[in-house]
């Protein structure tokens, strides 16, 4: 049995043991911050709520480093990065965490990849020896390679199950024409077919360097001992060449672009998406409320955001749409990237309501906004229950662990901190400001599913 | 006053007969509600399945005086977005919120309960997003393949064979005066266990519920009548759904297993790990995604209920490999059956699964879930303490009785839904 587990163990779960003060503002502890001599960025935060540690490694890589024959090889090498290394064997490695009770995972995309385990604080060395295996030795073995093709195959072709799925990645190729955050993480099919083990192999290891990672490591423990055990495990790896990469800037949207699927299906789906501005740009934050005041404050954790639904009953698109019983469903994507990416709107029609219909009333719900910005009212609830959120999406070590690591790789230091009160500053001013420059015609790409 | 250690949960019962279990985690300013009804599908009305589904559907909308309008100015000023569900046996609401705004959030989360309006405007907004949603699960190969199985293991009269959202048939013809009386007769204060978690004291909490709900008088109809009969005799059953513009394939390969109160779940908890969730999927894992690469994904899951529950074994394939997948599964689950699982891989399922209630009781809402779950089969105050200890006494031979009672391939029933005609 696991010691930790032990039911005479008074402190297992959510419950204070160091007397560590409650943050109202939502704002993280600042986290102790090194750099190993090989160029590893480390941060660890100590967080003494429960017996528990959660180790997070992130890449500076994801599909918008892909070019022509390898899209998708990103997220590929992350399923390969599973597959055994030299000191860990294939059919021990995703099982190596599971020993101690612990949660292990990982994800690709546009602009990170990214390796997360939460378990009992005893496992935080081997959680450690298992992602400097992972960053250096792993095998990419051929018969391996060739069994996650299909794999992967197989994940894209249940993510085409899903007709909402095909629209979006249909919408954001047709809004991106330069950009490479044009096509989707998981690749195109034929990508996928091509690719060899050598291709793979090749990506890994240019991309797999000290230099191009951030370890986090979020939890019970001693921050000075937590990193001692990362120079230990990590400070044999040579650092390596540091990427070099060639950056597309986007061109300037010229004008409206619509596209049509028409395919089998039962329900009519709609898209709506706009360029807006990477996570450093000062737009960011107004964009962001302005994103809430639309369709409901989503807050700033990808992670965390699978958790629940969004609030977003006075949101102004869905009293437009869903009060009025034209979309069963209406929703809302800007997240923090690197580069410009985008605000797009989602919705799910009723039967009876005429795409046609449901795309003209949104457009025109939009178009109001973006002549006329938002109300003083409206902009507070949004900047209110984005500091809500900001709060609720950083209730675990997991949780917390993910957003130092994404701010640190997307948007690079200091960014996290400074957001909260960023958004607090966002005037209603601000935010017209942004609808005009974000939310014009010709910026934007329409995009619907039509079920026949 | 019912203290324990581990989670040290206090359970209260307010006079009206709200239970409400309370437990004190001040590490971050937030509060997670949970409100548990007793109130689930299987009170549906024969022939009206989906009514407790719709009515969850209209908890948030108009509530006593208060507008819908009104009601979403509340949750949308403090940020809280509540999720309402409803399984066979109970209708949740739950939502985290900012420990200074339980008051507000925790009264409408009782208005909510007590006295849903059902207006006509808000009634024909949410049937259509129903309705919508209904449409949505019939292009969806893995939910038709999921809801499926269930009148197969059950008997499609059985209250575990009918769909806890309905049909677009039974739920079309639902009226706004249906809601009303199904609300009338099953939704009172006795039903309700009402769970707070995080940074607030148990005196805080009992203030809070008995402004929120200590006001609630009535009592509900009976709870099931007469008890649930059991699962339909165990015989192999096969369905094929052709969905020929997909491009998976979705396999659902069930059985039905035992009762939650059963000393015997450990046993059966373990052994589901090794079949189908330790590493990435267990050993179906390994043979069907690991050694074959024919899927993405390829697990099971248990779910011991008040009657014998489902063990569902569930894969999404490419249709060229769903005989090659259901033959593997077979291959697994006889295997498992005929050998059990070996002493490693129960120590190894066993410390999995006490290594991993820390972490699922790391936040409010996951010590919530648990509190709940535990009142609602009975478990004891004290459960998250004996548990460990409950899952360390499941020995190799355990493991192998659940397996061998359970997983006979001949009486599975088996669902494929997706790009595959059938052989």
């Amino acid at each position: 049995m696991n010691g930790a587990a032990e039911a005479s163990e008074p402190n297992l779960y959510n419950r204070p043991v160091s007397g560590q003060p409650s943050r109202p503002d939502g704002v993280l502890p600042p986290p102790r911050v090194a750099v190993l001599d090989n160029g590893l960025q480390v941060r660890i935060i100590e967080s003494h709520t429960a017996p528990l540690v959660s180790v997070w490694c992130w890449y500076g890589v994801g599909s918008k480093d892909e070019g022509p024959g390898l899209t998708g090889v990103s997220h590929w090498v992350e399923h390969m990065n599973f597959k055994g290394t030299a000191g860990i064997p294939a059919d021990e490695f995703k099982q190596f965490i599971d020993r101690f009770g612990g949660f292990w995972n990982g994800y690709t995309w546009i602009d990170q990849t990214t390796y997360v385990a939460t378990a009992t604080k005893d496992a935080l060395d081997q959680m450690l020896f298992l992602e400097a295996e992972r960053m250096d030795r792993c095998l990419y073995d051929t018969a391996a390679t060739e069994s996650e093709r299909t794999v992967i195959v197989s994940e894209l072709q249940g993510g085409e199950n899903d007709p909402d799925h095909l629209l979006d990645i249909e919408v954001t190729a047709t809004a991106f024409k330069a950009h490479p955050y044009r096509h989707p993480t998981i690749g195109w099919v034929g990508d996928l077919h091509a690719m060899s083990r050598d291709d793979l192999h090749g990506y890994y290891r240019r991309y797999y360097t000290p230099t191009n990672a951030t370890l986090v490591i979020v939890g019970d423990v001693d921050a000075d001992n937590a990193l001692r055990q990362a120079e230990r495990r990590f400070g044999g790896i040579r650092a390596g060449a540091t990427p070099t990469r060639r950056r597309t800037v986007e061109p300037e949207q010229t004008g409206e672009r619509r596209l049509e699927i028409e395919r089998d299906g039962t329900t009519g789906y709609l898209k709506v998406a706009y360029h807006a501005p990477a996570v450093i740009d000062s737009d960011f934050a107004p964009m962001l409320v302005l994103d809430a005041a639309l369709t409901g404050a989503k807050g700033l954790n990808l992670w965390a955001s699978f958790g629940g639904p969004t609030p977003q009953r006075r949101a102004r698109l869905y009293r437009t749409l869903v009060d009025t019983g034209h979309a069963a469903a209406v929703d809302g994507s800007f997240v923090a990237t690197a580069d410009p990416y985008l605000f797009m709107v989602s919705a799910t029609a009723t039967g009876g309501t005429p795409l046609a219909e449901l795309r003209d009333l949104t457009l025109a719900a939009l178009d109001r906004v973006c002549a006329g910005g938002v109300p003083p009212d409206e902009v507070a609830r949004a900047r209110r229950q984005l500091q809500a959120r900001i709060v609720l999406e950083n209730n675990s070590i997991t949780n917390v662990g993910h957003q130092v690591g994404f701010f640190e790789t997307v948007a690079g230091p200091g960014v996290l901190a400074q957001l909260p009160a960023r958004i607090a500053g966002v005037t209603p001013e601000d935010v017209a400001r942004v609808a005009a420059r974000y939310l014009a015609t010709s910026n934007r790409t329409v995009g619907w599913f039509q079920p026949i | 006053m019912t203290p324990t250690l581990g989670l040290a949960p206090v359970r209260e019962q307010l006079a009206n007969g709200v239970t409400l279990i309370v437990t004190q985690t001040p590490t971050q300013p937030a509060v997670t509600i949970s409100a548990a009804m007793s109130v689930g599908s299987l009170c549906d009305p024969i022939g009206a399945d989906g009514t407790a589904h719709l009515l969850s559907r209209l908890l948030d909308r108009a509530v006593g005086t208060r507008t819908a309008d009104e009601v979403a100015d509340v949750l949308d000023f403090h940020g809280v977005s509540p999720s309402i569900t409803v399984s066979r046996h109970t209708t949740t609401v739950s939502c985290d919120c900012l420990a200074g705004d339980v008051e507000p959030v925790l009264g409408l989360v009782g208005d909510m309960l007590r006295a849903p309006a059902c207006s006509d405007a808000d009634v024909e907004i949410r049937h259509g997003q129903v309705m919508t949603g209904l449409r949505e699960d019939e292009d969806s190969p893995s939910t038709r393949a999921l809801e499926a199985v269930m009148p197969l293991l059950y008997g499609a009269h059985h209250p575990y064979g009918r769909a806890t959202k309905g049909s677009p048939a039974t739920v079309e013809p639902i009226e706004r005066s249906q809601l009303l009386d199904f609300h009338a007769a099953r939704f009172a204060p006795d039903r309700l266990t009402l769970v707070l978690v995080g940074d607030i004291t148990v005196s805080a909490a009992v203030a809070a519920a008995t402004e929120a709900c200590g006001g609630w008088r009535g009592q509900a109809a009976p709870l099931v009548s007469p008890p649930l009969p059991p699962p339909a005799p165990p015989v192999h059953r096969r369905l094929v759904i052709p969905m020929p513009a997909k491009s998976q394939a979705d396999i659902v390969y069930g059985f039905t297993t035992i009762v939650r109160s059963d000393p015997a779940f450990y046993a059966y908890w373990v052994m589901n790990n090794v079949l189908g969730q330790y590493g990435i999927g267990g050993r179906l894992g390994q043979s069907i995604r690991e050694r074959q690469g024919m899927a993405y994904y390829a697990g099971s899951m248990l779910e011991a209920g008040h009657i014998a529950g489902p063990l569902l074994v569930r894969a999404g394939v490419n249709a060229e490999n769903v005989d090659r997948a259901l033959e593997s599964i077979d291959i697994e689950v006889a295997g498992l059956a005929r050998d059990g699982a070996t002493g490693q891989e129960v120590t190894s399922a066993k410390r999995y699964l006490c290594g991993a209630m820390p972490r699922s009781l790391e936040t409010n809402a996951g010590i919530a879930r648990f509190l709940q779950t535990a009142q609602q089969f009975d478990l004891g105050l004290d459960h998250d303490s004996r548990l460990p200890g409950l899952v360390d006494a499941v020995t190799v031979e355990a493991v192998a009785e659940a397996a061998r009672r359970t997983l006979v391939p001949e009486q599975a029933a088996v669902v494929i839904a997706g790009p595959y005609e059938g052989s």
